[in-house]
C-alpha cells in the first residue's frame, strides 16, 4: 500500500537572527509564551530568575539563554533549538545569535531552515548586520524572508517608521533575488502582532508573525525534482527467509523514486533498475523526499556506502574538480594548498584546496577578487581538486546535494560549510 | 493532483532512522542506551525500522542503578528479547560493592551512573552510544548536537561542539573520543506519546494509572524502598497515580493521574502545564544548571 499523503500536522522549520539588543531572545520567549509553550514551572523559574535580577515581571530572554555563561553575560552563545505547535503546524525553530563573529551560527540554524525570521529595532531600522543575516540565509538557500520591526512600542506605533524600515528591507530582498518577504511591526517586549493582533497597529492589516508563519508554504514538490539518493548503509540479513536481500538504505534527498525506474549508481556510472522498495512499513511502490527506504536493484551491481543513486538522464556529472562558495565555521583559515576532507552525502573523500577565487562582503552583498587565507566567518568562493570524483548538484538547484563539508583530515573538526556551484550539465 | 508530503510524525520517523543508519555506516562500535524508559523503547523501535529485515547490527546498555523499578527491569528484558539485540549491563551497585563508587547521603543514584557508563564505554571501546535525549526537556540540552562528541573523559564542552548543517552529521574523532548521538533530538514528550501510539509499541506498565503506596517528599510522590524511603516523619499513602519518566527509584515521581489508555495518558500531556523532568525528577532541580553541570561530566 503507498500512503502520499499524511498532511495533518505539518513541520516547518525556521531560523530567527538578529543583531545583540534587537531583542531576539525576548521575541523567542514571547512566541513560545503565547503560543502557551511554556509550561508553568519553567515560567516560574524565569519569574524567579528575573526577580533575582532585579526585573520587574518575567524576563522571557531567560526561557532561551540555556547556559551558564549565556546567562552570566546575559548574550547566547550557540545555536538552540525550540518546539512549539498550534492545532496545523508544528514548528522546529533555530535560535541563533547575533554577534558578527558568529555568522556562522546563522549559517548552521539556516541550512535547514525554510524561512529566515530577520529582527531589526524599529529606532535603528536596517544595519550591517541586517544585511549580513538575510545574505547568508538567502546564501544557504532559504527561500523566505520574515522581517520583524521590533520595538515598535519605542517609536509609539509610528506607522510611517515601520513603512521606511520595510521599503529598505525589500531593496535588500530585492538585491538578494529573493520574492517572499513579509515585514511585521511588533512588539516581543509587550506582545503587539506576535501571536495577537495588536490594538496600536490599526494602520497595518497584514498577519501576525503567528499568523505568518502558519501560512507560509512549506517544503518542495519532490515530483519537481530529478531523485536523489545517497546510500548509507547495505541490508544484508544472511538469514534462509532473506538469503539474497540487499537492500540499499538511505533517505530520498530529492525527488521521486518508484519501482521500475531506470537508475544511474554514482560515481561508476553504472545503470540498472529499481527491482523494489521497502518502507519502514513495508513494501511501497514509490517513495519521496525526505522518506527513509531501502532500495533494491534488479542487478547484481556493485553497490556500498557513499555511492549516490540518481535518475538516470538527470545525474550530476561526476567530477575530480569542485567549485564552491564555502563559509569558514572554524578558527583554522583555509587557503591554497590545504589539505581537507570533502564530506558530501554519505561519501568522503579527500581534497587539495586549489585556489581560493573571491570573497562575499555580506555588507554591500558584492563579491570581490581574493586569493587569500578565508577565516572563520568568511564567506569566499574556492576550488577543490578530489582525489575520487563526486557527482555535486548545483546548491541553488538541488540542496541536500549541492551542500558539502570541509573536514579537517587530522582532528575531525567540521572546518567550512559549502554550496556547489555547478554549470548545468547532465550525464548518463 | 497527488501531493506529496510527510506528516511531522512521519518526517520525525524517517530523520531518526537517517540518523540511526549514519552512526551505523560511518561508525565501528555503537551501542544504545536502553532503560525501559519510553524514549529509549522508541528509539530501539526505530533501530528495528532501520536495519529490517536484517537484526539491528548493535547490542543495548542498560546502566542499572539497583534502584529500579522491578516492572521496568521485567519490561527490559521481554522487549531485548522480542527486538532480538544483546543485552550489556553497567552496574551502579557493583562499583558500590567494590568501593568504586560510594552512596550519596541522599540516596539518590542518578548521578552515580556517569562513572560505570563511561568505564563501559572504554571497556567495551564503544565509539557511538545512541541517547534519547530530546532537545526539548531541558534548555542545556537544547543546544545540544545530534552528534554530539566527548572526549575521553565522556565531558561535553559546549564551547567544541562541531556545527551541525544540512543533515550532513560529522562522525569523525580521534581515538579514546566518542559520540553521543541523539536519533530524537527534535522530537517532543508529545511526540513520543503520538508515536507510540500510532506504532502500538509496549510500555512498562508504571507509565499507566494504577495505585500504589507512595509518600510526599520535595512536592513529588515517590515510591518506598530500600534506598530510604520514607523517613520517619513522612507517611505513606495509597494514591492513583503514573510516572511521566522513568529513572532511580529515589528520584523519579509519580503524578496524580487517572489515565489508563494511552489516549488518556496523550490527553493528559497535552494540557499540563508542568514539564515531565519539572514534575517528575529531582535531580534536575539542584540547581539553576543542573543538568549543563551533569552534561559536561559526561551523562547525557
Amino acid at each position: 500500500m503507498t500512503v502520499l499523503t499524511s498532511t495533518t500536522h505539518e513541520l516547518l522549520r525556521f531560523a530567527t537572527a538578529g543583531s545583540v539588543d534587537d531583542g531576539k531572545s525576548t521575541l523567542v520567549g514571547r512566541l513560545l509564551h503565547d503560543t502557551k509553550s511554556i509550561l508553568a514551572d519553567t515560567l516560574a523559574a524565569v519569574e524567579r530568575a528575573s526577580l533575582a535580577k532585579g526585573f520587574e515581571g518575567a524576563d522571557l530572554a531567560l526561557l532561551t539563554d540555556g547556559l551558564r555563561a549565556e546567562r552570566e553575560q546575559g548574550i547566547t552563545i550557540d545555536v538552540a533549538y525550540r518546539y512549539f505547535s498550534t492545532p496545523n503546524r508544528s514548528f522546529v525553530l533555530a535560535d541563533t545569535p547575533g554577534h558578527v563573529e558568529y555568522t556562522r551560527n546563522m549559517v548552521t540554524g539556516a541550512s535547514t531552515a525554510e524561512l529566515a525570521l530577520v529582527l531589526v529595532d524599529a529606532r535603528h531600522g536596517v544595519v550591517e548586520q541586517t544585511r549580513r543575516h538575510a545574505a547568508a540565509a538567502t546564501l544557504l538557500g532559504v527561500r523566505h524572508l520574515a522581517l520583524a520591526v521590533n520595538k515598535m512600542d519605542l517609536v509609539g506605533f509610528d506607522a510611517s517608521v515601520f513603512r521606511a524600515i520595510r521599503d529598505e528591507f525589500a531593496g535588500v530582498a530585492a538585491s538578494l533575488g529573493v520574492d517572499d518577504v513579509v515585514a511585521i511591526p511588533l512588539s516581543a517586549l509587550q506582545g503587539d502582532n506576535v501571536v495577537d493582533r495588536s490594538a496600536h497597529t490599526q494602520w497595518y492589516d497584514g498577519p501576525t508573525l503567528l499568523e505568518h508563519l502558519e501560512a507560509v508554504p512549506v517544503g518542495e514538490d519532490p515530483a519537481l525534482e530529478p531523485l536523489r539518493f545517497p546510500v548509507q548503509y547495505v541490508i544484508r540479513p544472511q538469514t534462509d527467509a532473506h538469503h539474497d536481500h540487499r537492500g540499499y538504505a538511505g533517505r530520498v534527498a530529492h525527488g521521486v523514486v518508484r519501482v521500475g525506474d531506470p537508475v544511474v549508481v554514482l560515481p561508476s556510472g553504472r545503470t540498472t533498475t529499481v527491482a523494489a522498495i521497502d518502507g519502514l512499513d513495508g513494501p511501497l511502490d514509490e517513495a519521496f523526499a525526505p522518506q527513509s527506504v531501502s532500495l533494491r536493484l534488479t542487478d547484481d551491481v556493485d553497490v556500498s556506502r557513499g555511492d549516490l543513486i540518481a535518475a538516470a538522464g538527470e545525474a550530476a556529472a561526476a567530477s575530480q574538480d569542485l567549485e564552491g562558495d564555502v563559509c569558514v565555521l572554524s578558527d583554522r583559515a583555509i587557503a591554497a594548498g590545504d589539505r581537507v576532507l570533502v564530506r558530501h552525502g554519505t561519501r568522503t573523500v579527500r581534497a587539495k584546496v586549489v585556489a581560493v577565487s573571491s570573497r562575499l562582503d555580506l555588507t554591500s552583498l558584492e563579491s570581490s577578487a581574493y586569493d587569500g587565507a578565508l577565516r572563520v566567518n568568511d564567506i569566499g568562493r574556492l576550488t577543490l581538486r578530489l582525489a575520487e570524483p563526486l557527482a555535486v548538484d548545483d546548491y541553488t538547484r538541488l540542496r541536500r546535494t549541492g551542500a558539502f563539508l570541509l573536514v579537517d583530515d587530522q582532528e575531525g573538526s567540521t572546518l567550512a560549510a559549502g554550496m556547489a556551484v555547478v554549470a548545468r550539465c547532465h550525464q548518463g | 493532483m497527488t501531493t506529496r508530503r510527510l506528516s511531522q510524525l512521519d518526517a520525525l520517523e524517517a530523520e531518526g532512522v537517517h540518523i540511526i543508519r549514519e552512526v551505523a555506516g560511518e561508525l565501528e562500535r555503537p551501542v544504545l542506551l536502553f532503560s525501559g524508559g519510553k524514549d529509549s523503547v522508541v528509539m530501539l523501535h526505530l533501530a528495528a525500522k532501520a536495519f529490517a529485515p536484517a537484526a539491528i547490527p548493535f547490542p543495548v546498555l542498560h546502566v542499572d542503578t539497583g534502584h529500579n523499578f522491578p516492572e521496568v527491569i521485567a519490561y527490559r528484558d521481554a522487549a531485548v528479547e522480542s527486538y532480538g539485540v544483546r543485552l550489556l549491563v553497567a552496574s551502579v551497585q557493583d562499583f558500590i560493592d567494590s568501593g568504586r563508587l560510594r552512596e550519596r547521603p541522599d540516596g539518590t543514584r542518578n548521578p552515580l551512573q556517569t562513572f560505570p557508563l563511561l568505564d563501559a564505554i572504554e571497556s567495551h571501546r564503544f565509539d557511538a552510544v545512541f541517547g534519547g535525549g530530546r532537545r526539548d526537556e531541558e534548555k542545556a540540552r537544547a543546544k545540544e548536537r545530534v552528534f554530539s562528541l566527548r572526549d575521553e573523559f565522556g565531558q561535553w564542552d559546549p564551547r567544541r561542539q562541531r556545527p551541525e548543517l544540512w543533515d550532513l552529521y560529522n562522525g569523525r574523532h580521534r581515538a579514546g573520543e566518542h559520540l553521543r548521538v541523539f536519533p530524537l533530538s527534535n522530537w517532543t514528550e508529545l511526540d513520543i506519546w503520538e508515536y507510540v501510539a500510532r506504532e502500538g509499541i509496549a510500555l512498562p506498565e508504571i507509565y499507566y494509572a494504577h495505585e500504589r503506596d507512595v509518600f510526599l517528599r520535595d512536592g513529588m510522590w515517590l515510591t518506598p524502598g530500600e534506598w530510604g524511603g520514607p523517613r520517619d516523619h513522612e507517611t505513606l499513602e495509597r494514591r492513583l497515580i503514573r510516572y511521566r519518566t522513568v529513572g532511580d527509584m529515589s528520584c523519579t515521581g509519580a503524578v496524580d493521574s487517572s489515565a489508563v489508555t494511552i489516549r488518556e495518558v496523550i490527553d493528559e500531556v497535552a494540557v499540563s502545564t508542568i514539564t515531565e523532568r519539572g514534575a517528575t525528577r529531582a535531580d534536575d532541580r539542584l540547581t539553576e544548571a543542573a543538568m549543563e553541570d551533569r552534561k559536561r561530566e559526561g551523562y547525557f
